[in-house]
């Protein structure tokens, strides 16, 4: 049976797309550069800058687009890391018994017990400012969370018959995880992909309005939140422009990822 | 008062939707219920037994559709009510109880509250009443201190408790219409036997008239009075219980019950051959439970079958994974072709894993939902014995044909097989292997009987060309019977009984052989 998607999803499909555009085309599509001054700052929206100036006089719009390769690639690259760190280390302490997959369970449960943004904020305020110590930093604390899943998943797949059947042939354990667990995890793991990677991105636009993500003059969604923040006292709605491009890919990231599991139960049904 | 019969079933036809256009479930069947009376609708799975059942409660699963014909309950057409009335007599007059206690009570709540629940919404019962009605069929259902039964949660009693305790529920609001779908098949058989002798009971008792689901025509006749056999959604044959059963006239229910008599014990000859596993003095234990196995001793010549039978919790399945080594034991030997085997399953040769293979219980979870069947098989070729190309192609033909399945099914997923194909692959998984000793833990028990029938067969005859010996973990003594040559009898991990089938089986028993031989249903303890 084949469902229709329902609008709200078909919009998330078509905003992501542009996103994508945006990030691949940057440099083509933005009608001034990052940081040309286009007109006096705070201007409302017109033909020139299609959603006003920022607070110096620079193109938001075109902002806007140069920010949004670094804060795909950046949150892309930390839910990459997350998941080959974190899915890893998971199957390992799901698949095996006994003290080592106790030492791991422990060893993630002191790094999930610390709050995320604080321990962000010590490390990246020690550390040198470059973006691989960005990535690693949000790769490192997601990862902990994707050890769970993976974790479960594996305990859960571990459990059952066929693998058994293959520890029982004498397969070792990377054998295991490639040919017989990791398909099955396949898909559920795909849909938490895409929820790490909303919050990844989230978590990157945190970061830069603290000021401690991407550094000037590179440029993000989250620094242009913080860079136009000081207009809402004037009632200048500029913040809100990169806030809400925010949360638009946070909601359609999740549209597609409820689509992709809604899909996944109805060929797990179907068995 | 009227004379309409309590449940009229007329020319009934139910169609689901598919892709591939209209599937028709249930083909033309009619069937009356009197009060006070017990009918058993028999088959396979598949044979649209369940989806009477519920029609008989006015309801149908999502995408099935009524396409002829009627139900009516007291001479009114319940399918032709709305839903607010037909939920009103669904709730105070009729009731169901389904296969899996478990999945009907929520954990979270007392077994006295649930159980009353649907009598103070329909009956109009205030509390103290039903509570005391809930008691009083505790006690008819000889539940443990029925005055306090209802206090526990569902995880604080037992699965034979748990189904009574259903039964109970379904009771409560005193309806005159009970559906019974398979509601002894998930429990083992001394306790199955409990249940339905407190189903017979109660139904005696209340005069209600009930709808006996089953894929055991054992377990059918012992609680019914009439018997309707269903196959693909049509009827076979009905009658009264003793006429279907004495003189049947389809030639499918003489299979049936050919399958549910299938008697007669395997050549008594044993000992004659040289032990092939023999196992001493083990005791095991999981790391967080007490002691499984206590001092367990066995030996299975070479081309025999030791089937080891016992109810659930016995330590049968236990005894099991300490032979093929994924629960080394904490005292004791196992010795396989003479030589004692390596405890632990990481300390044993490839060659002693390739030659004990297992067959598990339900191919469902022993097959990778994700790899085709012939990927399955291809696997335990090449890592034993490094087999290539064309040659595995060949030797994957050659294992699919001697299980008796079509080799293009090589290409196929899991979920593409039936029940009894997904079985057969399991054991040409095994076979690849060339292994000289299987252990089957339940290899036919989740399967319908002539499939299963199939796969004893197939068995056997492996067994007989190619000299295999089965270490055969039951709890069915019919396939005791019928299979195995020798037999040991576990209760509480102990070995309490064993020796050739033929004496084992056979009277003088031991108290639990006795008690647990009385309680199978068979086809000639039918009361």
């Amino acid at each position: 049976m084949r469902r229709l998607r329902s609008p709200a999803t078909v919009l998330a499909y078509i905003f992501l797309g542009l996103v994508f555009i945006a990030s691949v085309g940057a440099p083509w599509i933005a009608p001034h550069g990052v940081s040309e001054i286009v007109g006096r700052g705070w201007e409302p929206p017109s033909a020139n800058a299609l959603f006003g100036t920022d607070t110096v006089g620079r193109d938001l719009f075109s902002r806007l687009i140069w920010g949004a390769p670094v804060t795909m690639a950046i949150a892309l690259s930390a839910t990459l890391l997350a998941f080959l760190l974190g899915g890893a280390t998971g199957m390992l302490a799901g698949l095996s018994r006994g003290r080592f997959g106790m030492l791991l369970d422990r060893m993630n449960d002191v790094l999930i017990s610390l709050p995320t943004l604080i321990s962000a904020l010590v490390l990246l305020s020690v550390l040198p400012r470059n973006t691989f110590i960005l990535v690693a930093v949000i790769g490192l604390l997601e990862s902990t969370r994707v050890f769970r899943v993976s974790r479960a998943l594996a305990a859960e797949l571990g459990a059952m018959e066929f693998v058994e059947v293959a520890r029982l042939r004498g397969e070792n354990l990377f054998w295991i995880i490639r040919a017989e667990v990791l398909p099955n995890a396949l898909t559920p793991l795909l849909a938490e992909f895409g929820l790490r990677f909303t919050l990844a991105v989230i978590f990157l636009s945190t970061l830069s309005f603290l000021g401690l993500g991407i550094q000037p003059p590179a440029v993000d969604w989250g620094s242009l939140v913080r860079e136009n923040k000081d207009g809402i006292v004037f009632s200048v709605g500029a913040a809100l422009i990169p806030g809400a491009a925010i949360a638009l890919l946070a909601i359609s990231v999740n549209l597609v990822v409820d689509r992709l599991l809604e899909r996944s139960a109805a060929t797990r049904s179907g068995r | 008062m009227n004379d309409a019969p309590l449940l009229d079933i007329r020319a009934l036809s139910i169609t689901a939707r598919s892709a591939s256009g209209p599937i028709r479930l249930i083909d033309d069947v009619s069937l009356t219920l009197a009060r006070g009376q017990v009918l058993g609708l028999i088959g396979e799975s598949g044979a649209g037994k369940s989806t009477i059942g519920f029609a008989a409660l006015g309801y149908l699963r999502p995408g099935l559709q009524v396409t002829g014909g009627e139900v009516r309950i007291d001479g009114r057409d319940i399918l032709a009510l709305s839903a607010q009335d037909r939920s009103r007599l669904r709730g105070a007059r009729l009731a169901y109880v389904a296969q899996s206690a478990t999945a009907a009570f929520n954990p979270a709540h007392r077994l006295g509250d649930q159980v009353v629940e649907a009598a103070l919404a329909f009956n109009r019962l205030d509390r103290s009443k039903a509570k005391k009605r809930a008691r009083d069929l505790f006690a008819m259902l000889e539940l443990p201190s029925p005055n306090t039964f209802g206090e526990r949660f569902p995880h604080q009693v037992s699965g034979g408790q748990l189904q009574r305790a259903m039964i109970a529920m379904a009771m409560c609001t005193d309806p005159e219409l009970i559906v019974f779908d398979e509601p002894t098949t998930a429990l083992d058989v001394t306790t199955q036997d409990e249940v339905l002798k407190a189903i017979r009971n109660v139904i005696a008792a209340s005069g209600a008239g009930a709808l006996y689901i089953s894929h055991d025509l054992a377990v059918v006749a012992r609680v019914a009075d009439e018997i309707l056999v269903l196959r693909h959604g049509r009827a076979v044959e009905h009658g009264a219980t003793r006429a279907v059963i004495d003189t049947p006239r389809e030639a499918y229910t003489k299979a049936l019950l050919d399958v549910a008599r299938r008697g007669g014990s395997r050549s008594p000859e044993a000992g004659s051959t040289p032990s092939l596993l023999s196992i001493e003095g083990i005791t095991a234990a999981y790391r967080h439970g007490g002691t499984i196995l206590h001092d367990v001793s066995l030996s299975l010549p070479e081309a025999r079958t030791l089937a080891v039978v016992g109810e659930s919790g016995s330590g049968k399945s236990t005894l099991g994974r300490v032979v093929n080594g994924l629960l080394p034991p904490q005292a004791g030997t196992v010795s396989f072709q003479g030589r004692t085997l390596a405890a632990s399953l990481d300390k044993r040769s490839r060659n002693d894993r390739r030659e004990i293979q297992t067959i598990h219980q339900s191919p469902d979870a022993a097959l990778n939902p994700r790899q085709t069947v012939g990927s399955i098989l291809v696997r335990p070729l090449g890592f034993y014995f490094g087999m290539t190309g064309k040659r595995k192609q060949a030797r994957i033909n050659e294992l699919l044909t001697q299980v008796e399945l079509d080799p293009a099914l090589a290409k196929r997923y899991p979920a593409e097989l039936s029940g009894g194909q997904k079985q057969r692959v399991c054991i040409a998984r095994a076979l690849a292997a060339e292994p000289r000793l299987i252990i089957c833990d339940e290899p036919t028990s989740a399967l319908d009987p002539l499939v299963a029938d199939g796969i004893l067969r197939l068995l056997r005859e492996l067994q007989e060309s190619r000299g295999l010996s089965y270490l055969f973990i039951t709890h069915d003594i019919a396939t005791v019977r019928a299979f195995a040559h020798e037999v040991a009898v576990m209760h509480l991990g102990r070995v309490v009984r064993q020796g050739t089938v033929a004496k084992a089986l056979s009277p003088p028993f031991d108290d639990y052989t006795g008690r647990l031989l009385a309680a199978v249903p068979t086809l000639d303890n039918v009361s």
